[in-house]
């Protein structure tokens, strides 16, 4: 929050309509997210000369009010309505809060000009019952007749809200920062507010010594005041911490606060009778302990920086005071602290004692080491002027700040090139004039020194092209295009069979997912059909979302929980993710899931649901079109939570890569199918595609069936003929599997066609059954099944 | 009967039958082996030699309307039952299809496949990095280093001390790029990937969530090459219509940053509850890439410069599509999710 009243003690921007201020800061990269305003048109200072009941009512009185350059006629039904009140008067055309217009009227016959306020009337007041018993706000005598009331109540400031970017919230969060940001937009200067003293004869030296023994503390500067009176603080701190929302509690408490809000520096006032003759800065011990200012007990540890009289702590360095040399109404001598603590320290401090102040915050940004210097000066300046304090000189330090000024060393054309625009070197001289970067110009070179209160700005190029370019106005950029030639881009990597396979997918018909890679440790251990141990969050947000899953499926099982509870009845799904194991092996996994019709039309009794072979075609299209033909195979295996009969894993090259399967009844009792395939297992170089003839002779198809036992595999006995057929087999169809009359229990029995051709000529029903009778007895010697006759 | 009334009487019989078996019978009559024509035929022999040659003559053409209309008559019969048949065989095609399945992309992979073939045609290959991260490339070489605020604001999932980690953005895979480029070799590259924060879930956060990363590293680039950029980006998402603007801003690994905004669409910039009645629509953060940055990942930033940006996947959806809710983009209800099995032309 930023008090423009207050910025102006520093710059001069009388003549600024705020509103528009406000934009113009904003669109410079200090984002206002708001500006308060209290002032209200038509609002004047009046004074009551008469006052009569009005003839048609028991509490309306018809007053007669000296505005200065005339005198109207106003009704009001306050209670406390008197003859020489000052009071404030809104005239027609004010537009009070909620939008309720003062307009000439009569009240009860009788004409009134206006009407006379309460303050909460005004919005600058809750409208209690109290307030409203109290009537019209009673203006003091040294009221001025004809002025603006919130004038004169200094209730008239527009306060800023602001909302800013992270590197500058040190230096636009006190009045003489942003004072500074306002002068490079608007070009003018800052004055900096008075920080003499009278001169004394006594020294702090004399009665107090320093000693910083942390690496944490780079600057620590003290001086000393005695005679304090403390008391009420004078009126314009008062006004200006309430408008900020800080409450005023005595003239030395608010000028340390004041002073904070003039600089952004924070500091610390000790009662020095309390506190002794020394200060010793330490690292905490582990386990020490301190009564903060809040009465509270308070446990340190060693990463805490704490201020001590030499012996115990007295104070949580940046963070809170403790109670024991707290500056209480009968304080006489004060030792302010001035200090620069290592931010992170702070951070972490304040955040593990939970004590985030506006001085532990600002700390915790950091602090420029300039204003450190300044605003205990300043301190003192405020306590001789309003607490009567003498301010005895000198002052005790210790100072291992680096002060090297930060150079940024660049031209106009890189400035130029960094930004795209067309600058001279005047135009860039007049910009660090407006920044206030004192800067030296030679022979096309720019020697700019940042000033200390820009933490944010490193002596880069590109620091000074954004201080430039955000006078100059974004808004002012022209867009263009890089000039640096350009190929076609493309996907790269497993991104690449990811896009590939995702297309092949969907075109298939199944959903694409997006589930959450954290999951709970019960789901992490489903579907675990790899030797592969989880990752597990060391702090987890919460237990659902604290193991790195391995596998998809549970979460596509999620899925179909989530859709089939709203009455989606067919679910096609798949998602392709990255997985980890507990080293963090990564791999990408496309899972499926399937259930329900694939193809329906009811009414038309067409149906095609979603199954074993349904799902196992899927995935065979897949790998074929991957490139994979004759490469794979689906080996029986039994696999957790999968139905122990319906299941199996997928090889390529003879290598796991995956598992397929129906969901085991005991997790799922609808019929689920599922299959996951590791995508990184398919990133393998394929053959290139080439063109193969049709073939041209009329080909000879012959029947046969084997009766195998129940339990024996299709592909044992296909694997055989293919072998016995040799080369002039060249397909081999199931065509029928049958069980029951006929075929003795436990036994099944498979169809078989198979079709023999000789790309260069027809072949001979006599050469055809020579290879066929190899086949019936190699199938017959090598596996359980007979010919069935 | 005169030989002349023969095909008169002929027409009449066939203009009166309906069915194939009467035709038959027709034949029969006029033209089987005791047809009336035969018959005719027969009485040449008896005639008078120069009778024979005209009656013959007369005889032959008459037979040969005869057969032609016997079988024109056939094929209209033919005809008539085959239109019978297939009218009889007719369907309603107002009944429903058989449904073909069809296979959605989720929500955010629509957009994020938008912009993928957009910035590719523009030279950007789509790359992907690890999503379990290294704390070095997250957040140090980023400049952001341990104990830095800017690391508070990304509340991070550590997995092991504070070296491992799951990405809180998908700008580590700047690093990656430009690492794997060595300090030589231009980078055009854009990582849409999926990224974590400590956040919990509801209508506006989400622990995890898409972000779509963007990357070029030349020797002549700069902020307002970085405008036009977006400018084709916004106006490629939102319309041909679509005006943008540059805010400043702050990134630890830009300099200068920039927040991006875009003209509201829904209100066309006159101010709504969607765009807080500024009329704006804030999409991507980006900037210039910070010479420390570049120097880090062994770029020489007197030589080389970059720009970067970022958009969040499910921001860039929630303003395109209108979806008021982050948690759309993870429970894939099918009901939603099947609206976007469409192409959307330009």
């Amino acid at each position: 929050m930023i008090d423009l009243q207050w910025v102006k003690d520093y710059i001069d921007i009388e003549d600024e309509d705020l509103e528009a201020l406000a934009v113009k800061i904003t669109e410079a990269g200090i984002n206002i997210e708001k500006v308060i305003t209290n002032h209200i048109d038509n609002l004047i200072i009046g004074e009551i000369i008469k006052c009569e009941m009005h003839p048609d009512s028991d509490h309306l009185h018809i007053c007669e009010v000296n505005i200065g350059k005339e005198t109207l006629q106003i009704v009001c039904g306050a209670p406390n309505v008197k003859v020489g009140l000052k009071v404030i008067v809104a005239l027609p055309g004010a537009v009070l809060p909620g939008n309720f217009v003062i307009k000439k009227s009569k009240i009860r016959g009788v004409e009134s000009n206006g009407m006379i306020c309460a303050l909460y009337e005004l919005g600058l007041e809750e409208k209690t019952d109290e307030a409203y018993n109290r009537g019209i706000e009673e203006l003091s005598a040294e009221a001025t007749v004809g002025e603006d009331p919130l004038k004169f109540l200094n209730l008239d400031d527009t306060l800023y809200e602001l909302d800013v970017h992270k590197h500058r919230n040190n230096d636009c969060y006190y009045h003489i920062g942003f004072a500074y940001e306002i002068a490079c937009i608007l070009n003018r200067k800052v004055n900096l507010p008075a920080q003499t003293t009278k001169p004394s004869a006594d020294n702090i030296k004399n009665h107090f010594q320093l000693k910083v023994d942390t690496e944490k503390c780079p600057l620590y500067l003290a001086k000393m005041v005695t005679n304090v009176q403390v008391g009420e603080s004078p009126e314009f701190i008062k006004r200006r911490l309430n408008a900020y929302g800080m409450r005023s509690i005595n003239n030395v408490v608010d000028i340390s606060n004041y002073v904070m809000l003039e600089y952004g520096q924070p500091l610390h006032f000790f009662d020095k009778d309390a506190l002794g003759d020394k200060i010793v800065v330490r690292d905490a011990k582990e386990g020490e302990y301190i009564k903060t200012l809040d009465g509270l007990d308070r446990t340190l540890k060693a990463s805490d920086i704490v201020i001590t009289d030499g012996e115990k702590p007295v104070c949580i360095a940046g963070v809170m005071g403790g109670e024991e040399t707290e500056v209480t109404a009968n304080t006489k001598t004060i030792l302010i602290e001035s200090a620069i603590f290592e931010a992170t320290s702070i951070r972490y401090t304040a955040s593990a004692l939970d004590l985030k102040s506006e001085a532990s915050i600002r700390y915790g940004k950091g602090l420029n080491y300039e204003y450190t210097e300044r605003a205990i000066e300043r301190a003192c300046h405020l306590l001789e002027k309003y607490a009567n304090a003498t301010v005895l000189s000198g002052t005790v330090s210790h100072d291992k700040v680096d002060k090297t000024p930060k150079v940024a060393t660049f031209t106009t054309k890189e400035i130029n090139a960094m930004l795209g625009i067309t600058l001279t070197d005047e135009d860039v001289k007049t910009e660090l004039n407006r920044l206030d970067f004192p800067f030296t110009y030679q022979k096309g070179k720019f020697k700019a020194t940042i000033p200390p209160r820009r933490l944010d700005v490193d002596p880069y190029v590109n620091d000074i092209a954004e201080e430039v370019g955000r006078l100059y106005g974004y808004h002012n950029l022209v867009s263009t295009l890089p000039k640096c030639p350009i190929k076609k881009g493309e996907y790269v990597g497993d991104v690449k069979y990811r896009k590939i396979i995702s297309k092949r997918l969907r075109a298939f018909g199944l959903n694409e997912c997006k589930t959450y890679t954290l999951t709970s440790p019960a789901m992490a251990q489903l579907f675990k059909y790899e030797a592969k141990e989880n990752a597990i969050l060391p702090n987890p947000m919460s237990v659902d979302k604290s193991v790195l899953r391995t596998t998809l499926i549970p979460s596509l099982l999620n899925v179909y929980d989530y859709n089939k509870a709203r009455k989606v009845n067919d679910i096609m799904l798949y998602e392709i993710s990255k997985t980890y194991d507990v080293n963090y092996e990564e791999e990408s996994k496309i899972a499926l899931l399937m259930h329900g019709n694939y193809i329906i039309n009811e009414w038309h009794n067409q149906k095609i649901g979603a199954d074993f072979y349904l799902l196992k075609g899927l995935i065979e299209n897949l790998l074929d079109y991957l490139g994979f033909k004759n490469r794979y195979t689906f080996e029986k295996q039994v696999i957790q939570d999968l139905h122990p009969g319906i299941c199996a894993s997928i090889m390529l090259d003879r290598k796991p890569i995956g598992i397929i399967g129906k969901i085991h009844p005991s997790i799922k009792k609808e019929d689920i199918y599922v299959a996951e395939l590791s995508l990184n297992a398919l990133m393998d170089k394929t053959k290139p595609l080439k063109f193969k003839e049709a073939l041209k002779y009329p080909g000879i198809t012959k029947d046969l069936a084997f009766v195998l036992p129940q339990d024996a595999s299709s592909k044992d006995i296909e694997e055989v003929i293919k072998k016995a057929g040799g080369r002039l087999l060249t397909t081999l169809k199931v065509f029928d599997v049958y069980t029951g009359e006929n075929i003795q229990e436990n036994q099944k029995s498979i169809a078989y066609s198979l079709t023999f051709a000789d790309p260069n000529r027809t072949l001979t029903e006599d050469e055809v059954n020579q290879v066929f009778t190899k086949v019936i007895d190699e199938v017959e010697a090598k596996t359980a099944a007979v010919l069935r006759h | 009967m005169p030989l002349e009334n023969i095909l008169t009487e002929m027409k009449k019989a066939i203009s009166e039958i309906t069915d194939e078996q009467a035709l038959n019978e027709i034949k029969t009559k006029y033209l089987g082996k005791k047809g009336i024509i035969t018959e005719f035929s027969q009485k040449i022999k008896d005639l008078p030699l120069e009778e024979k040659k005209t009656f013959g003559a007369n005889l032959n053409k008459i037979k040969t309307v005869a057969t032609n209309l016997i079988d024109e008559k056939r094929l209209d019969l033919q005809q008539a039952i085959l239109n019978k048949k297939l009218e009889n065989e007719s369907i309603d095609i107002s009944l429903p299809a058989t449904k073909i399945p069809f296979g959605s992309p989720s929500i955010m992979e629509k957009i994020i496949e938008e912009i993928e073939e957009l910035l590719m045609s523009m030279g950007y290959d789509v790359v992907d990095g690890p999503e379990v991260e290294e704390d070095k490339y997250n957040f140090e070489l980023l400049n952001i280093p341990k104990g830095h605020p800017a690391r508070d604001a990304q509340d991070t999932f550590y997995l092991q001390d504070e070296e491992i980690l799951l990405r809180s953005q998908t700008s580590p895979v700047q690093i990656r790029s430009m690492l794997a480029g060595k300090g030589q070799k231009p980078i055009r590259m854009i990582c849409p990937g999926k990224t974590y924060r400590r956040d919990s879930d509801d209508a506006t956060h989400s622990h995890q969530f898409m972000q779509i990363e963007g990357l070029l590293v030349d020797h002549e680039v700069s902020l307002s090459d970085l405008k036009g950029t977006f400018d084709i980006i916004a106006k490629k998402l939102f319309g041909k219509d679509c005006q943008t603007r540059f805010r400043p801003s702050y990134y630890q690994f830009t300099e200068p940053s920039v927040e991006m905004d875009i003209s509201c669409h829904h209100c066309k910039g006159q101010g709504c509850h969607i765009c807080k009645n500024t009329g704006w629509i804030t999409v991507s953060g980006a900037g210039m890439v910070h010479p420390k940055v570049l120097e880090n990942c062994g770029y020489d930033p007197k030589k080389w410069q970059g720009f970067a940006f970022g958009f969040g996947a499910e921001r860039l959806a929630m303003v395109k599509y209108g979806i008021n809710d982050l948690r759309v983009f993870y429970t894939n209800d099918l009901r939603e999710s099947q609206i976007f099995d469409r192409k959307e032309m330009d």
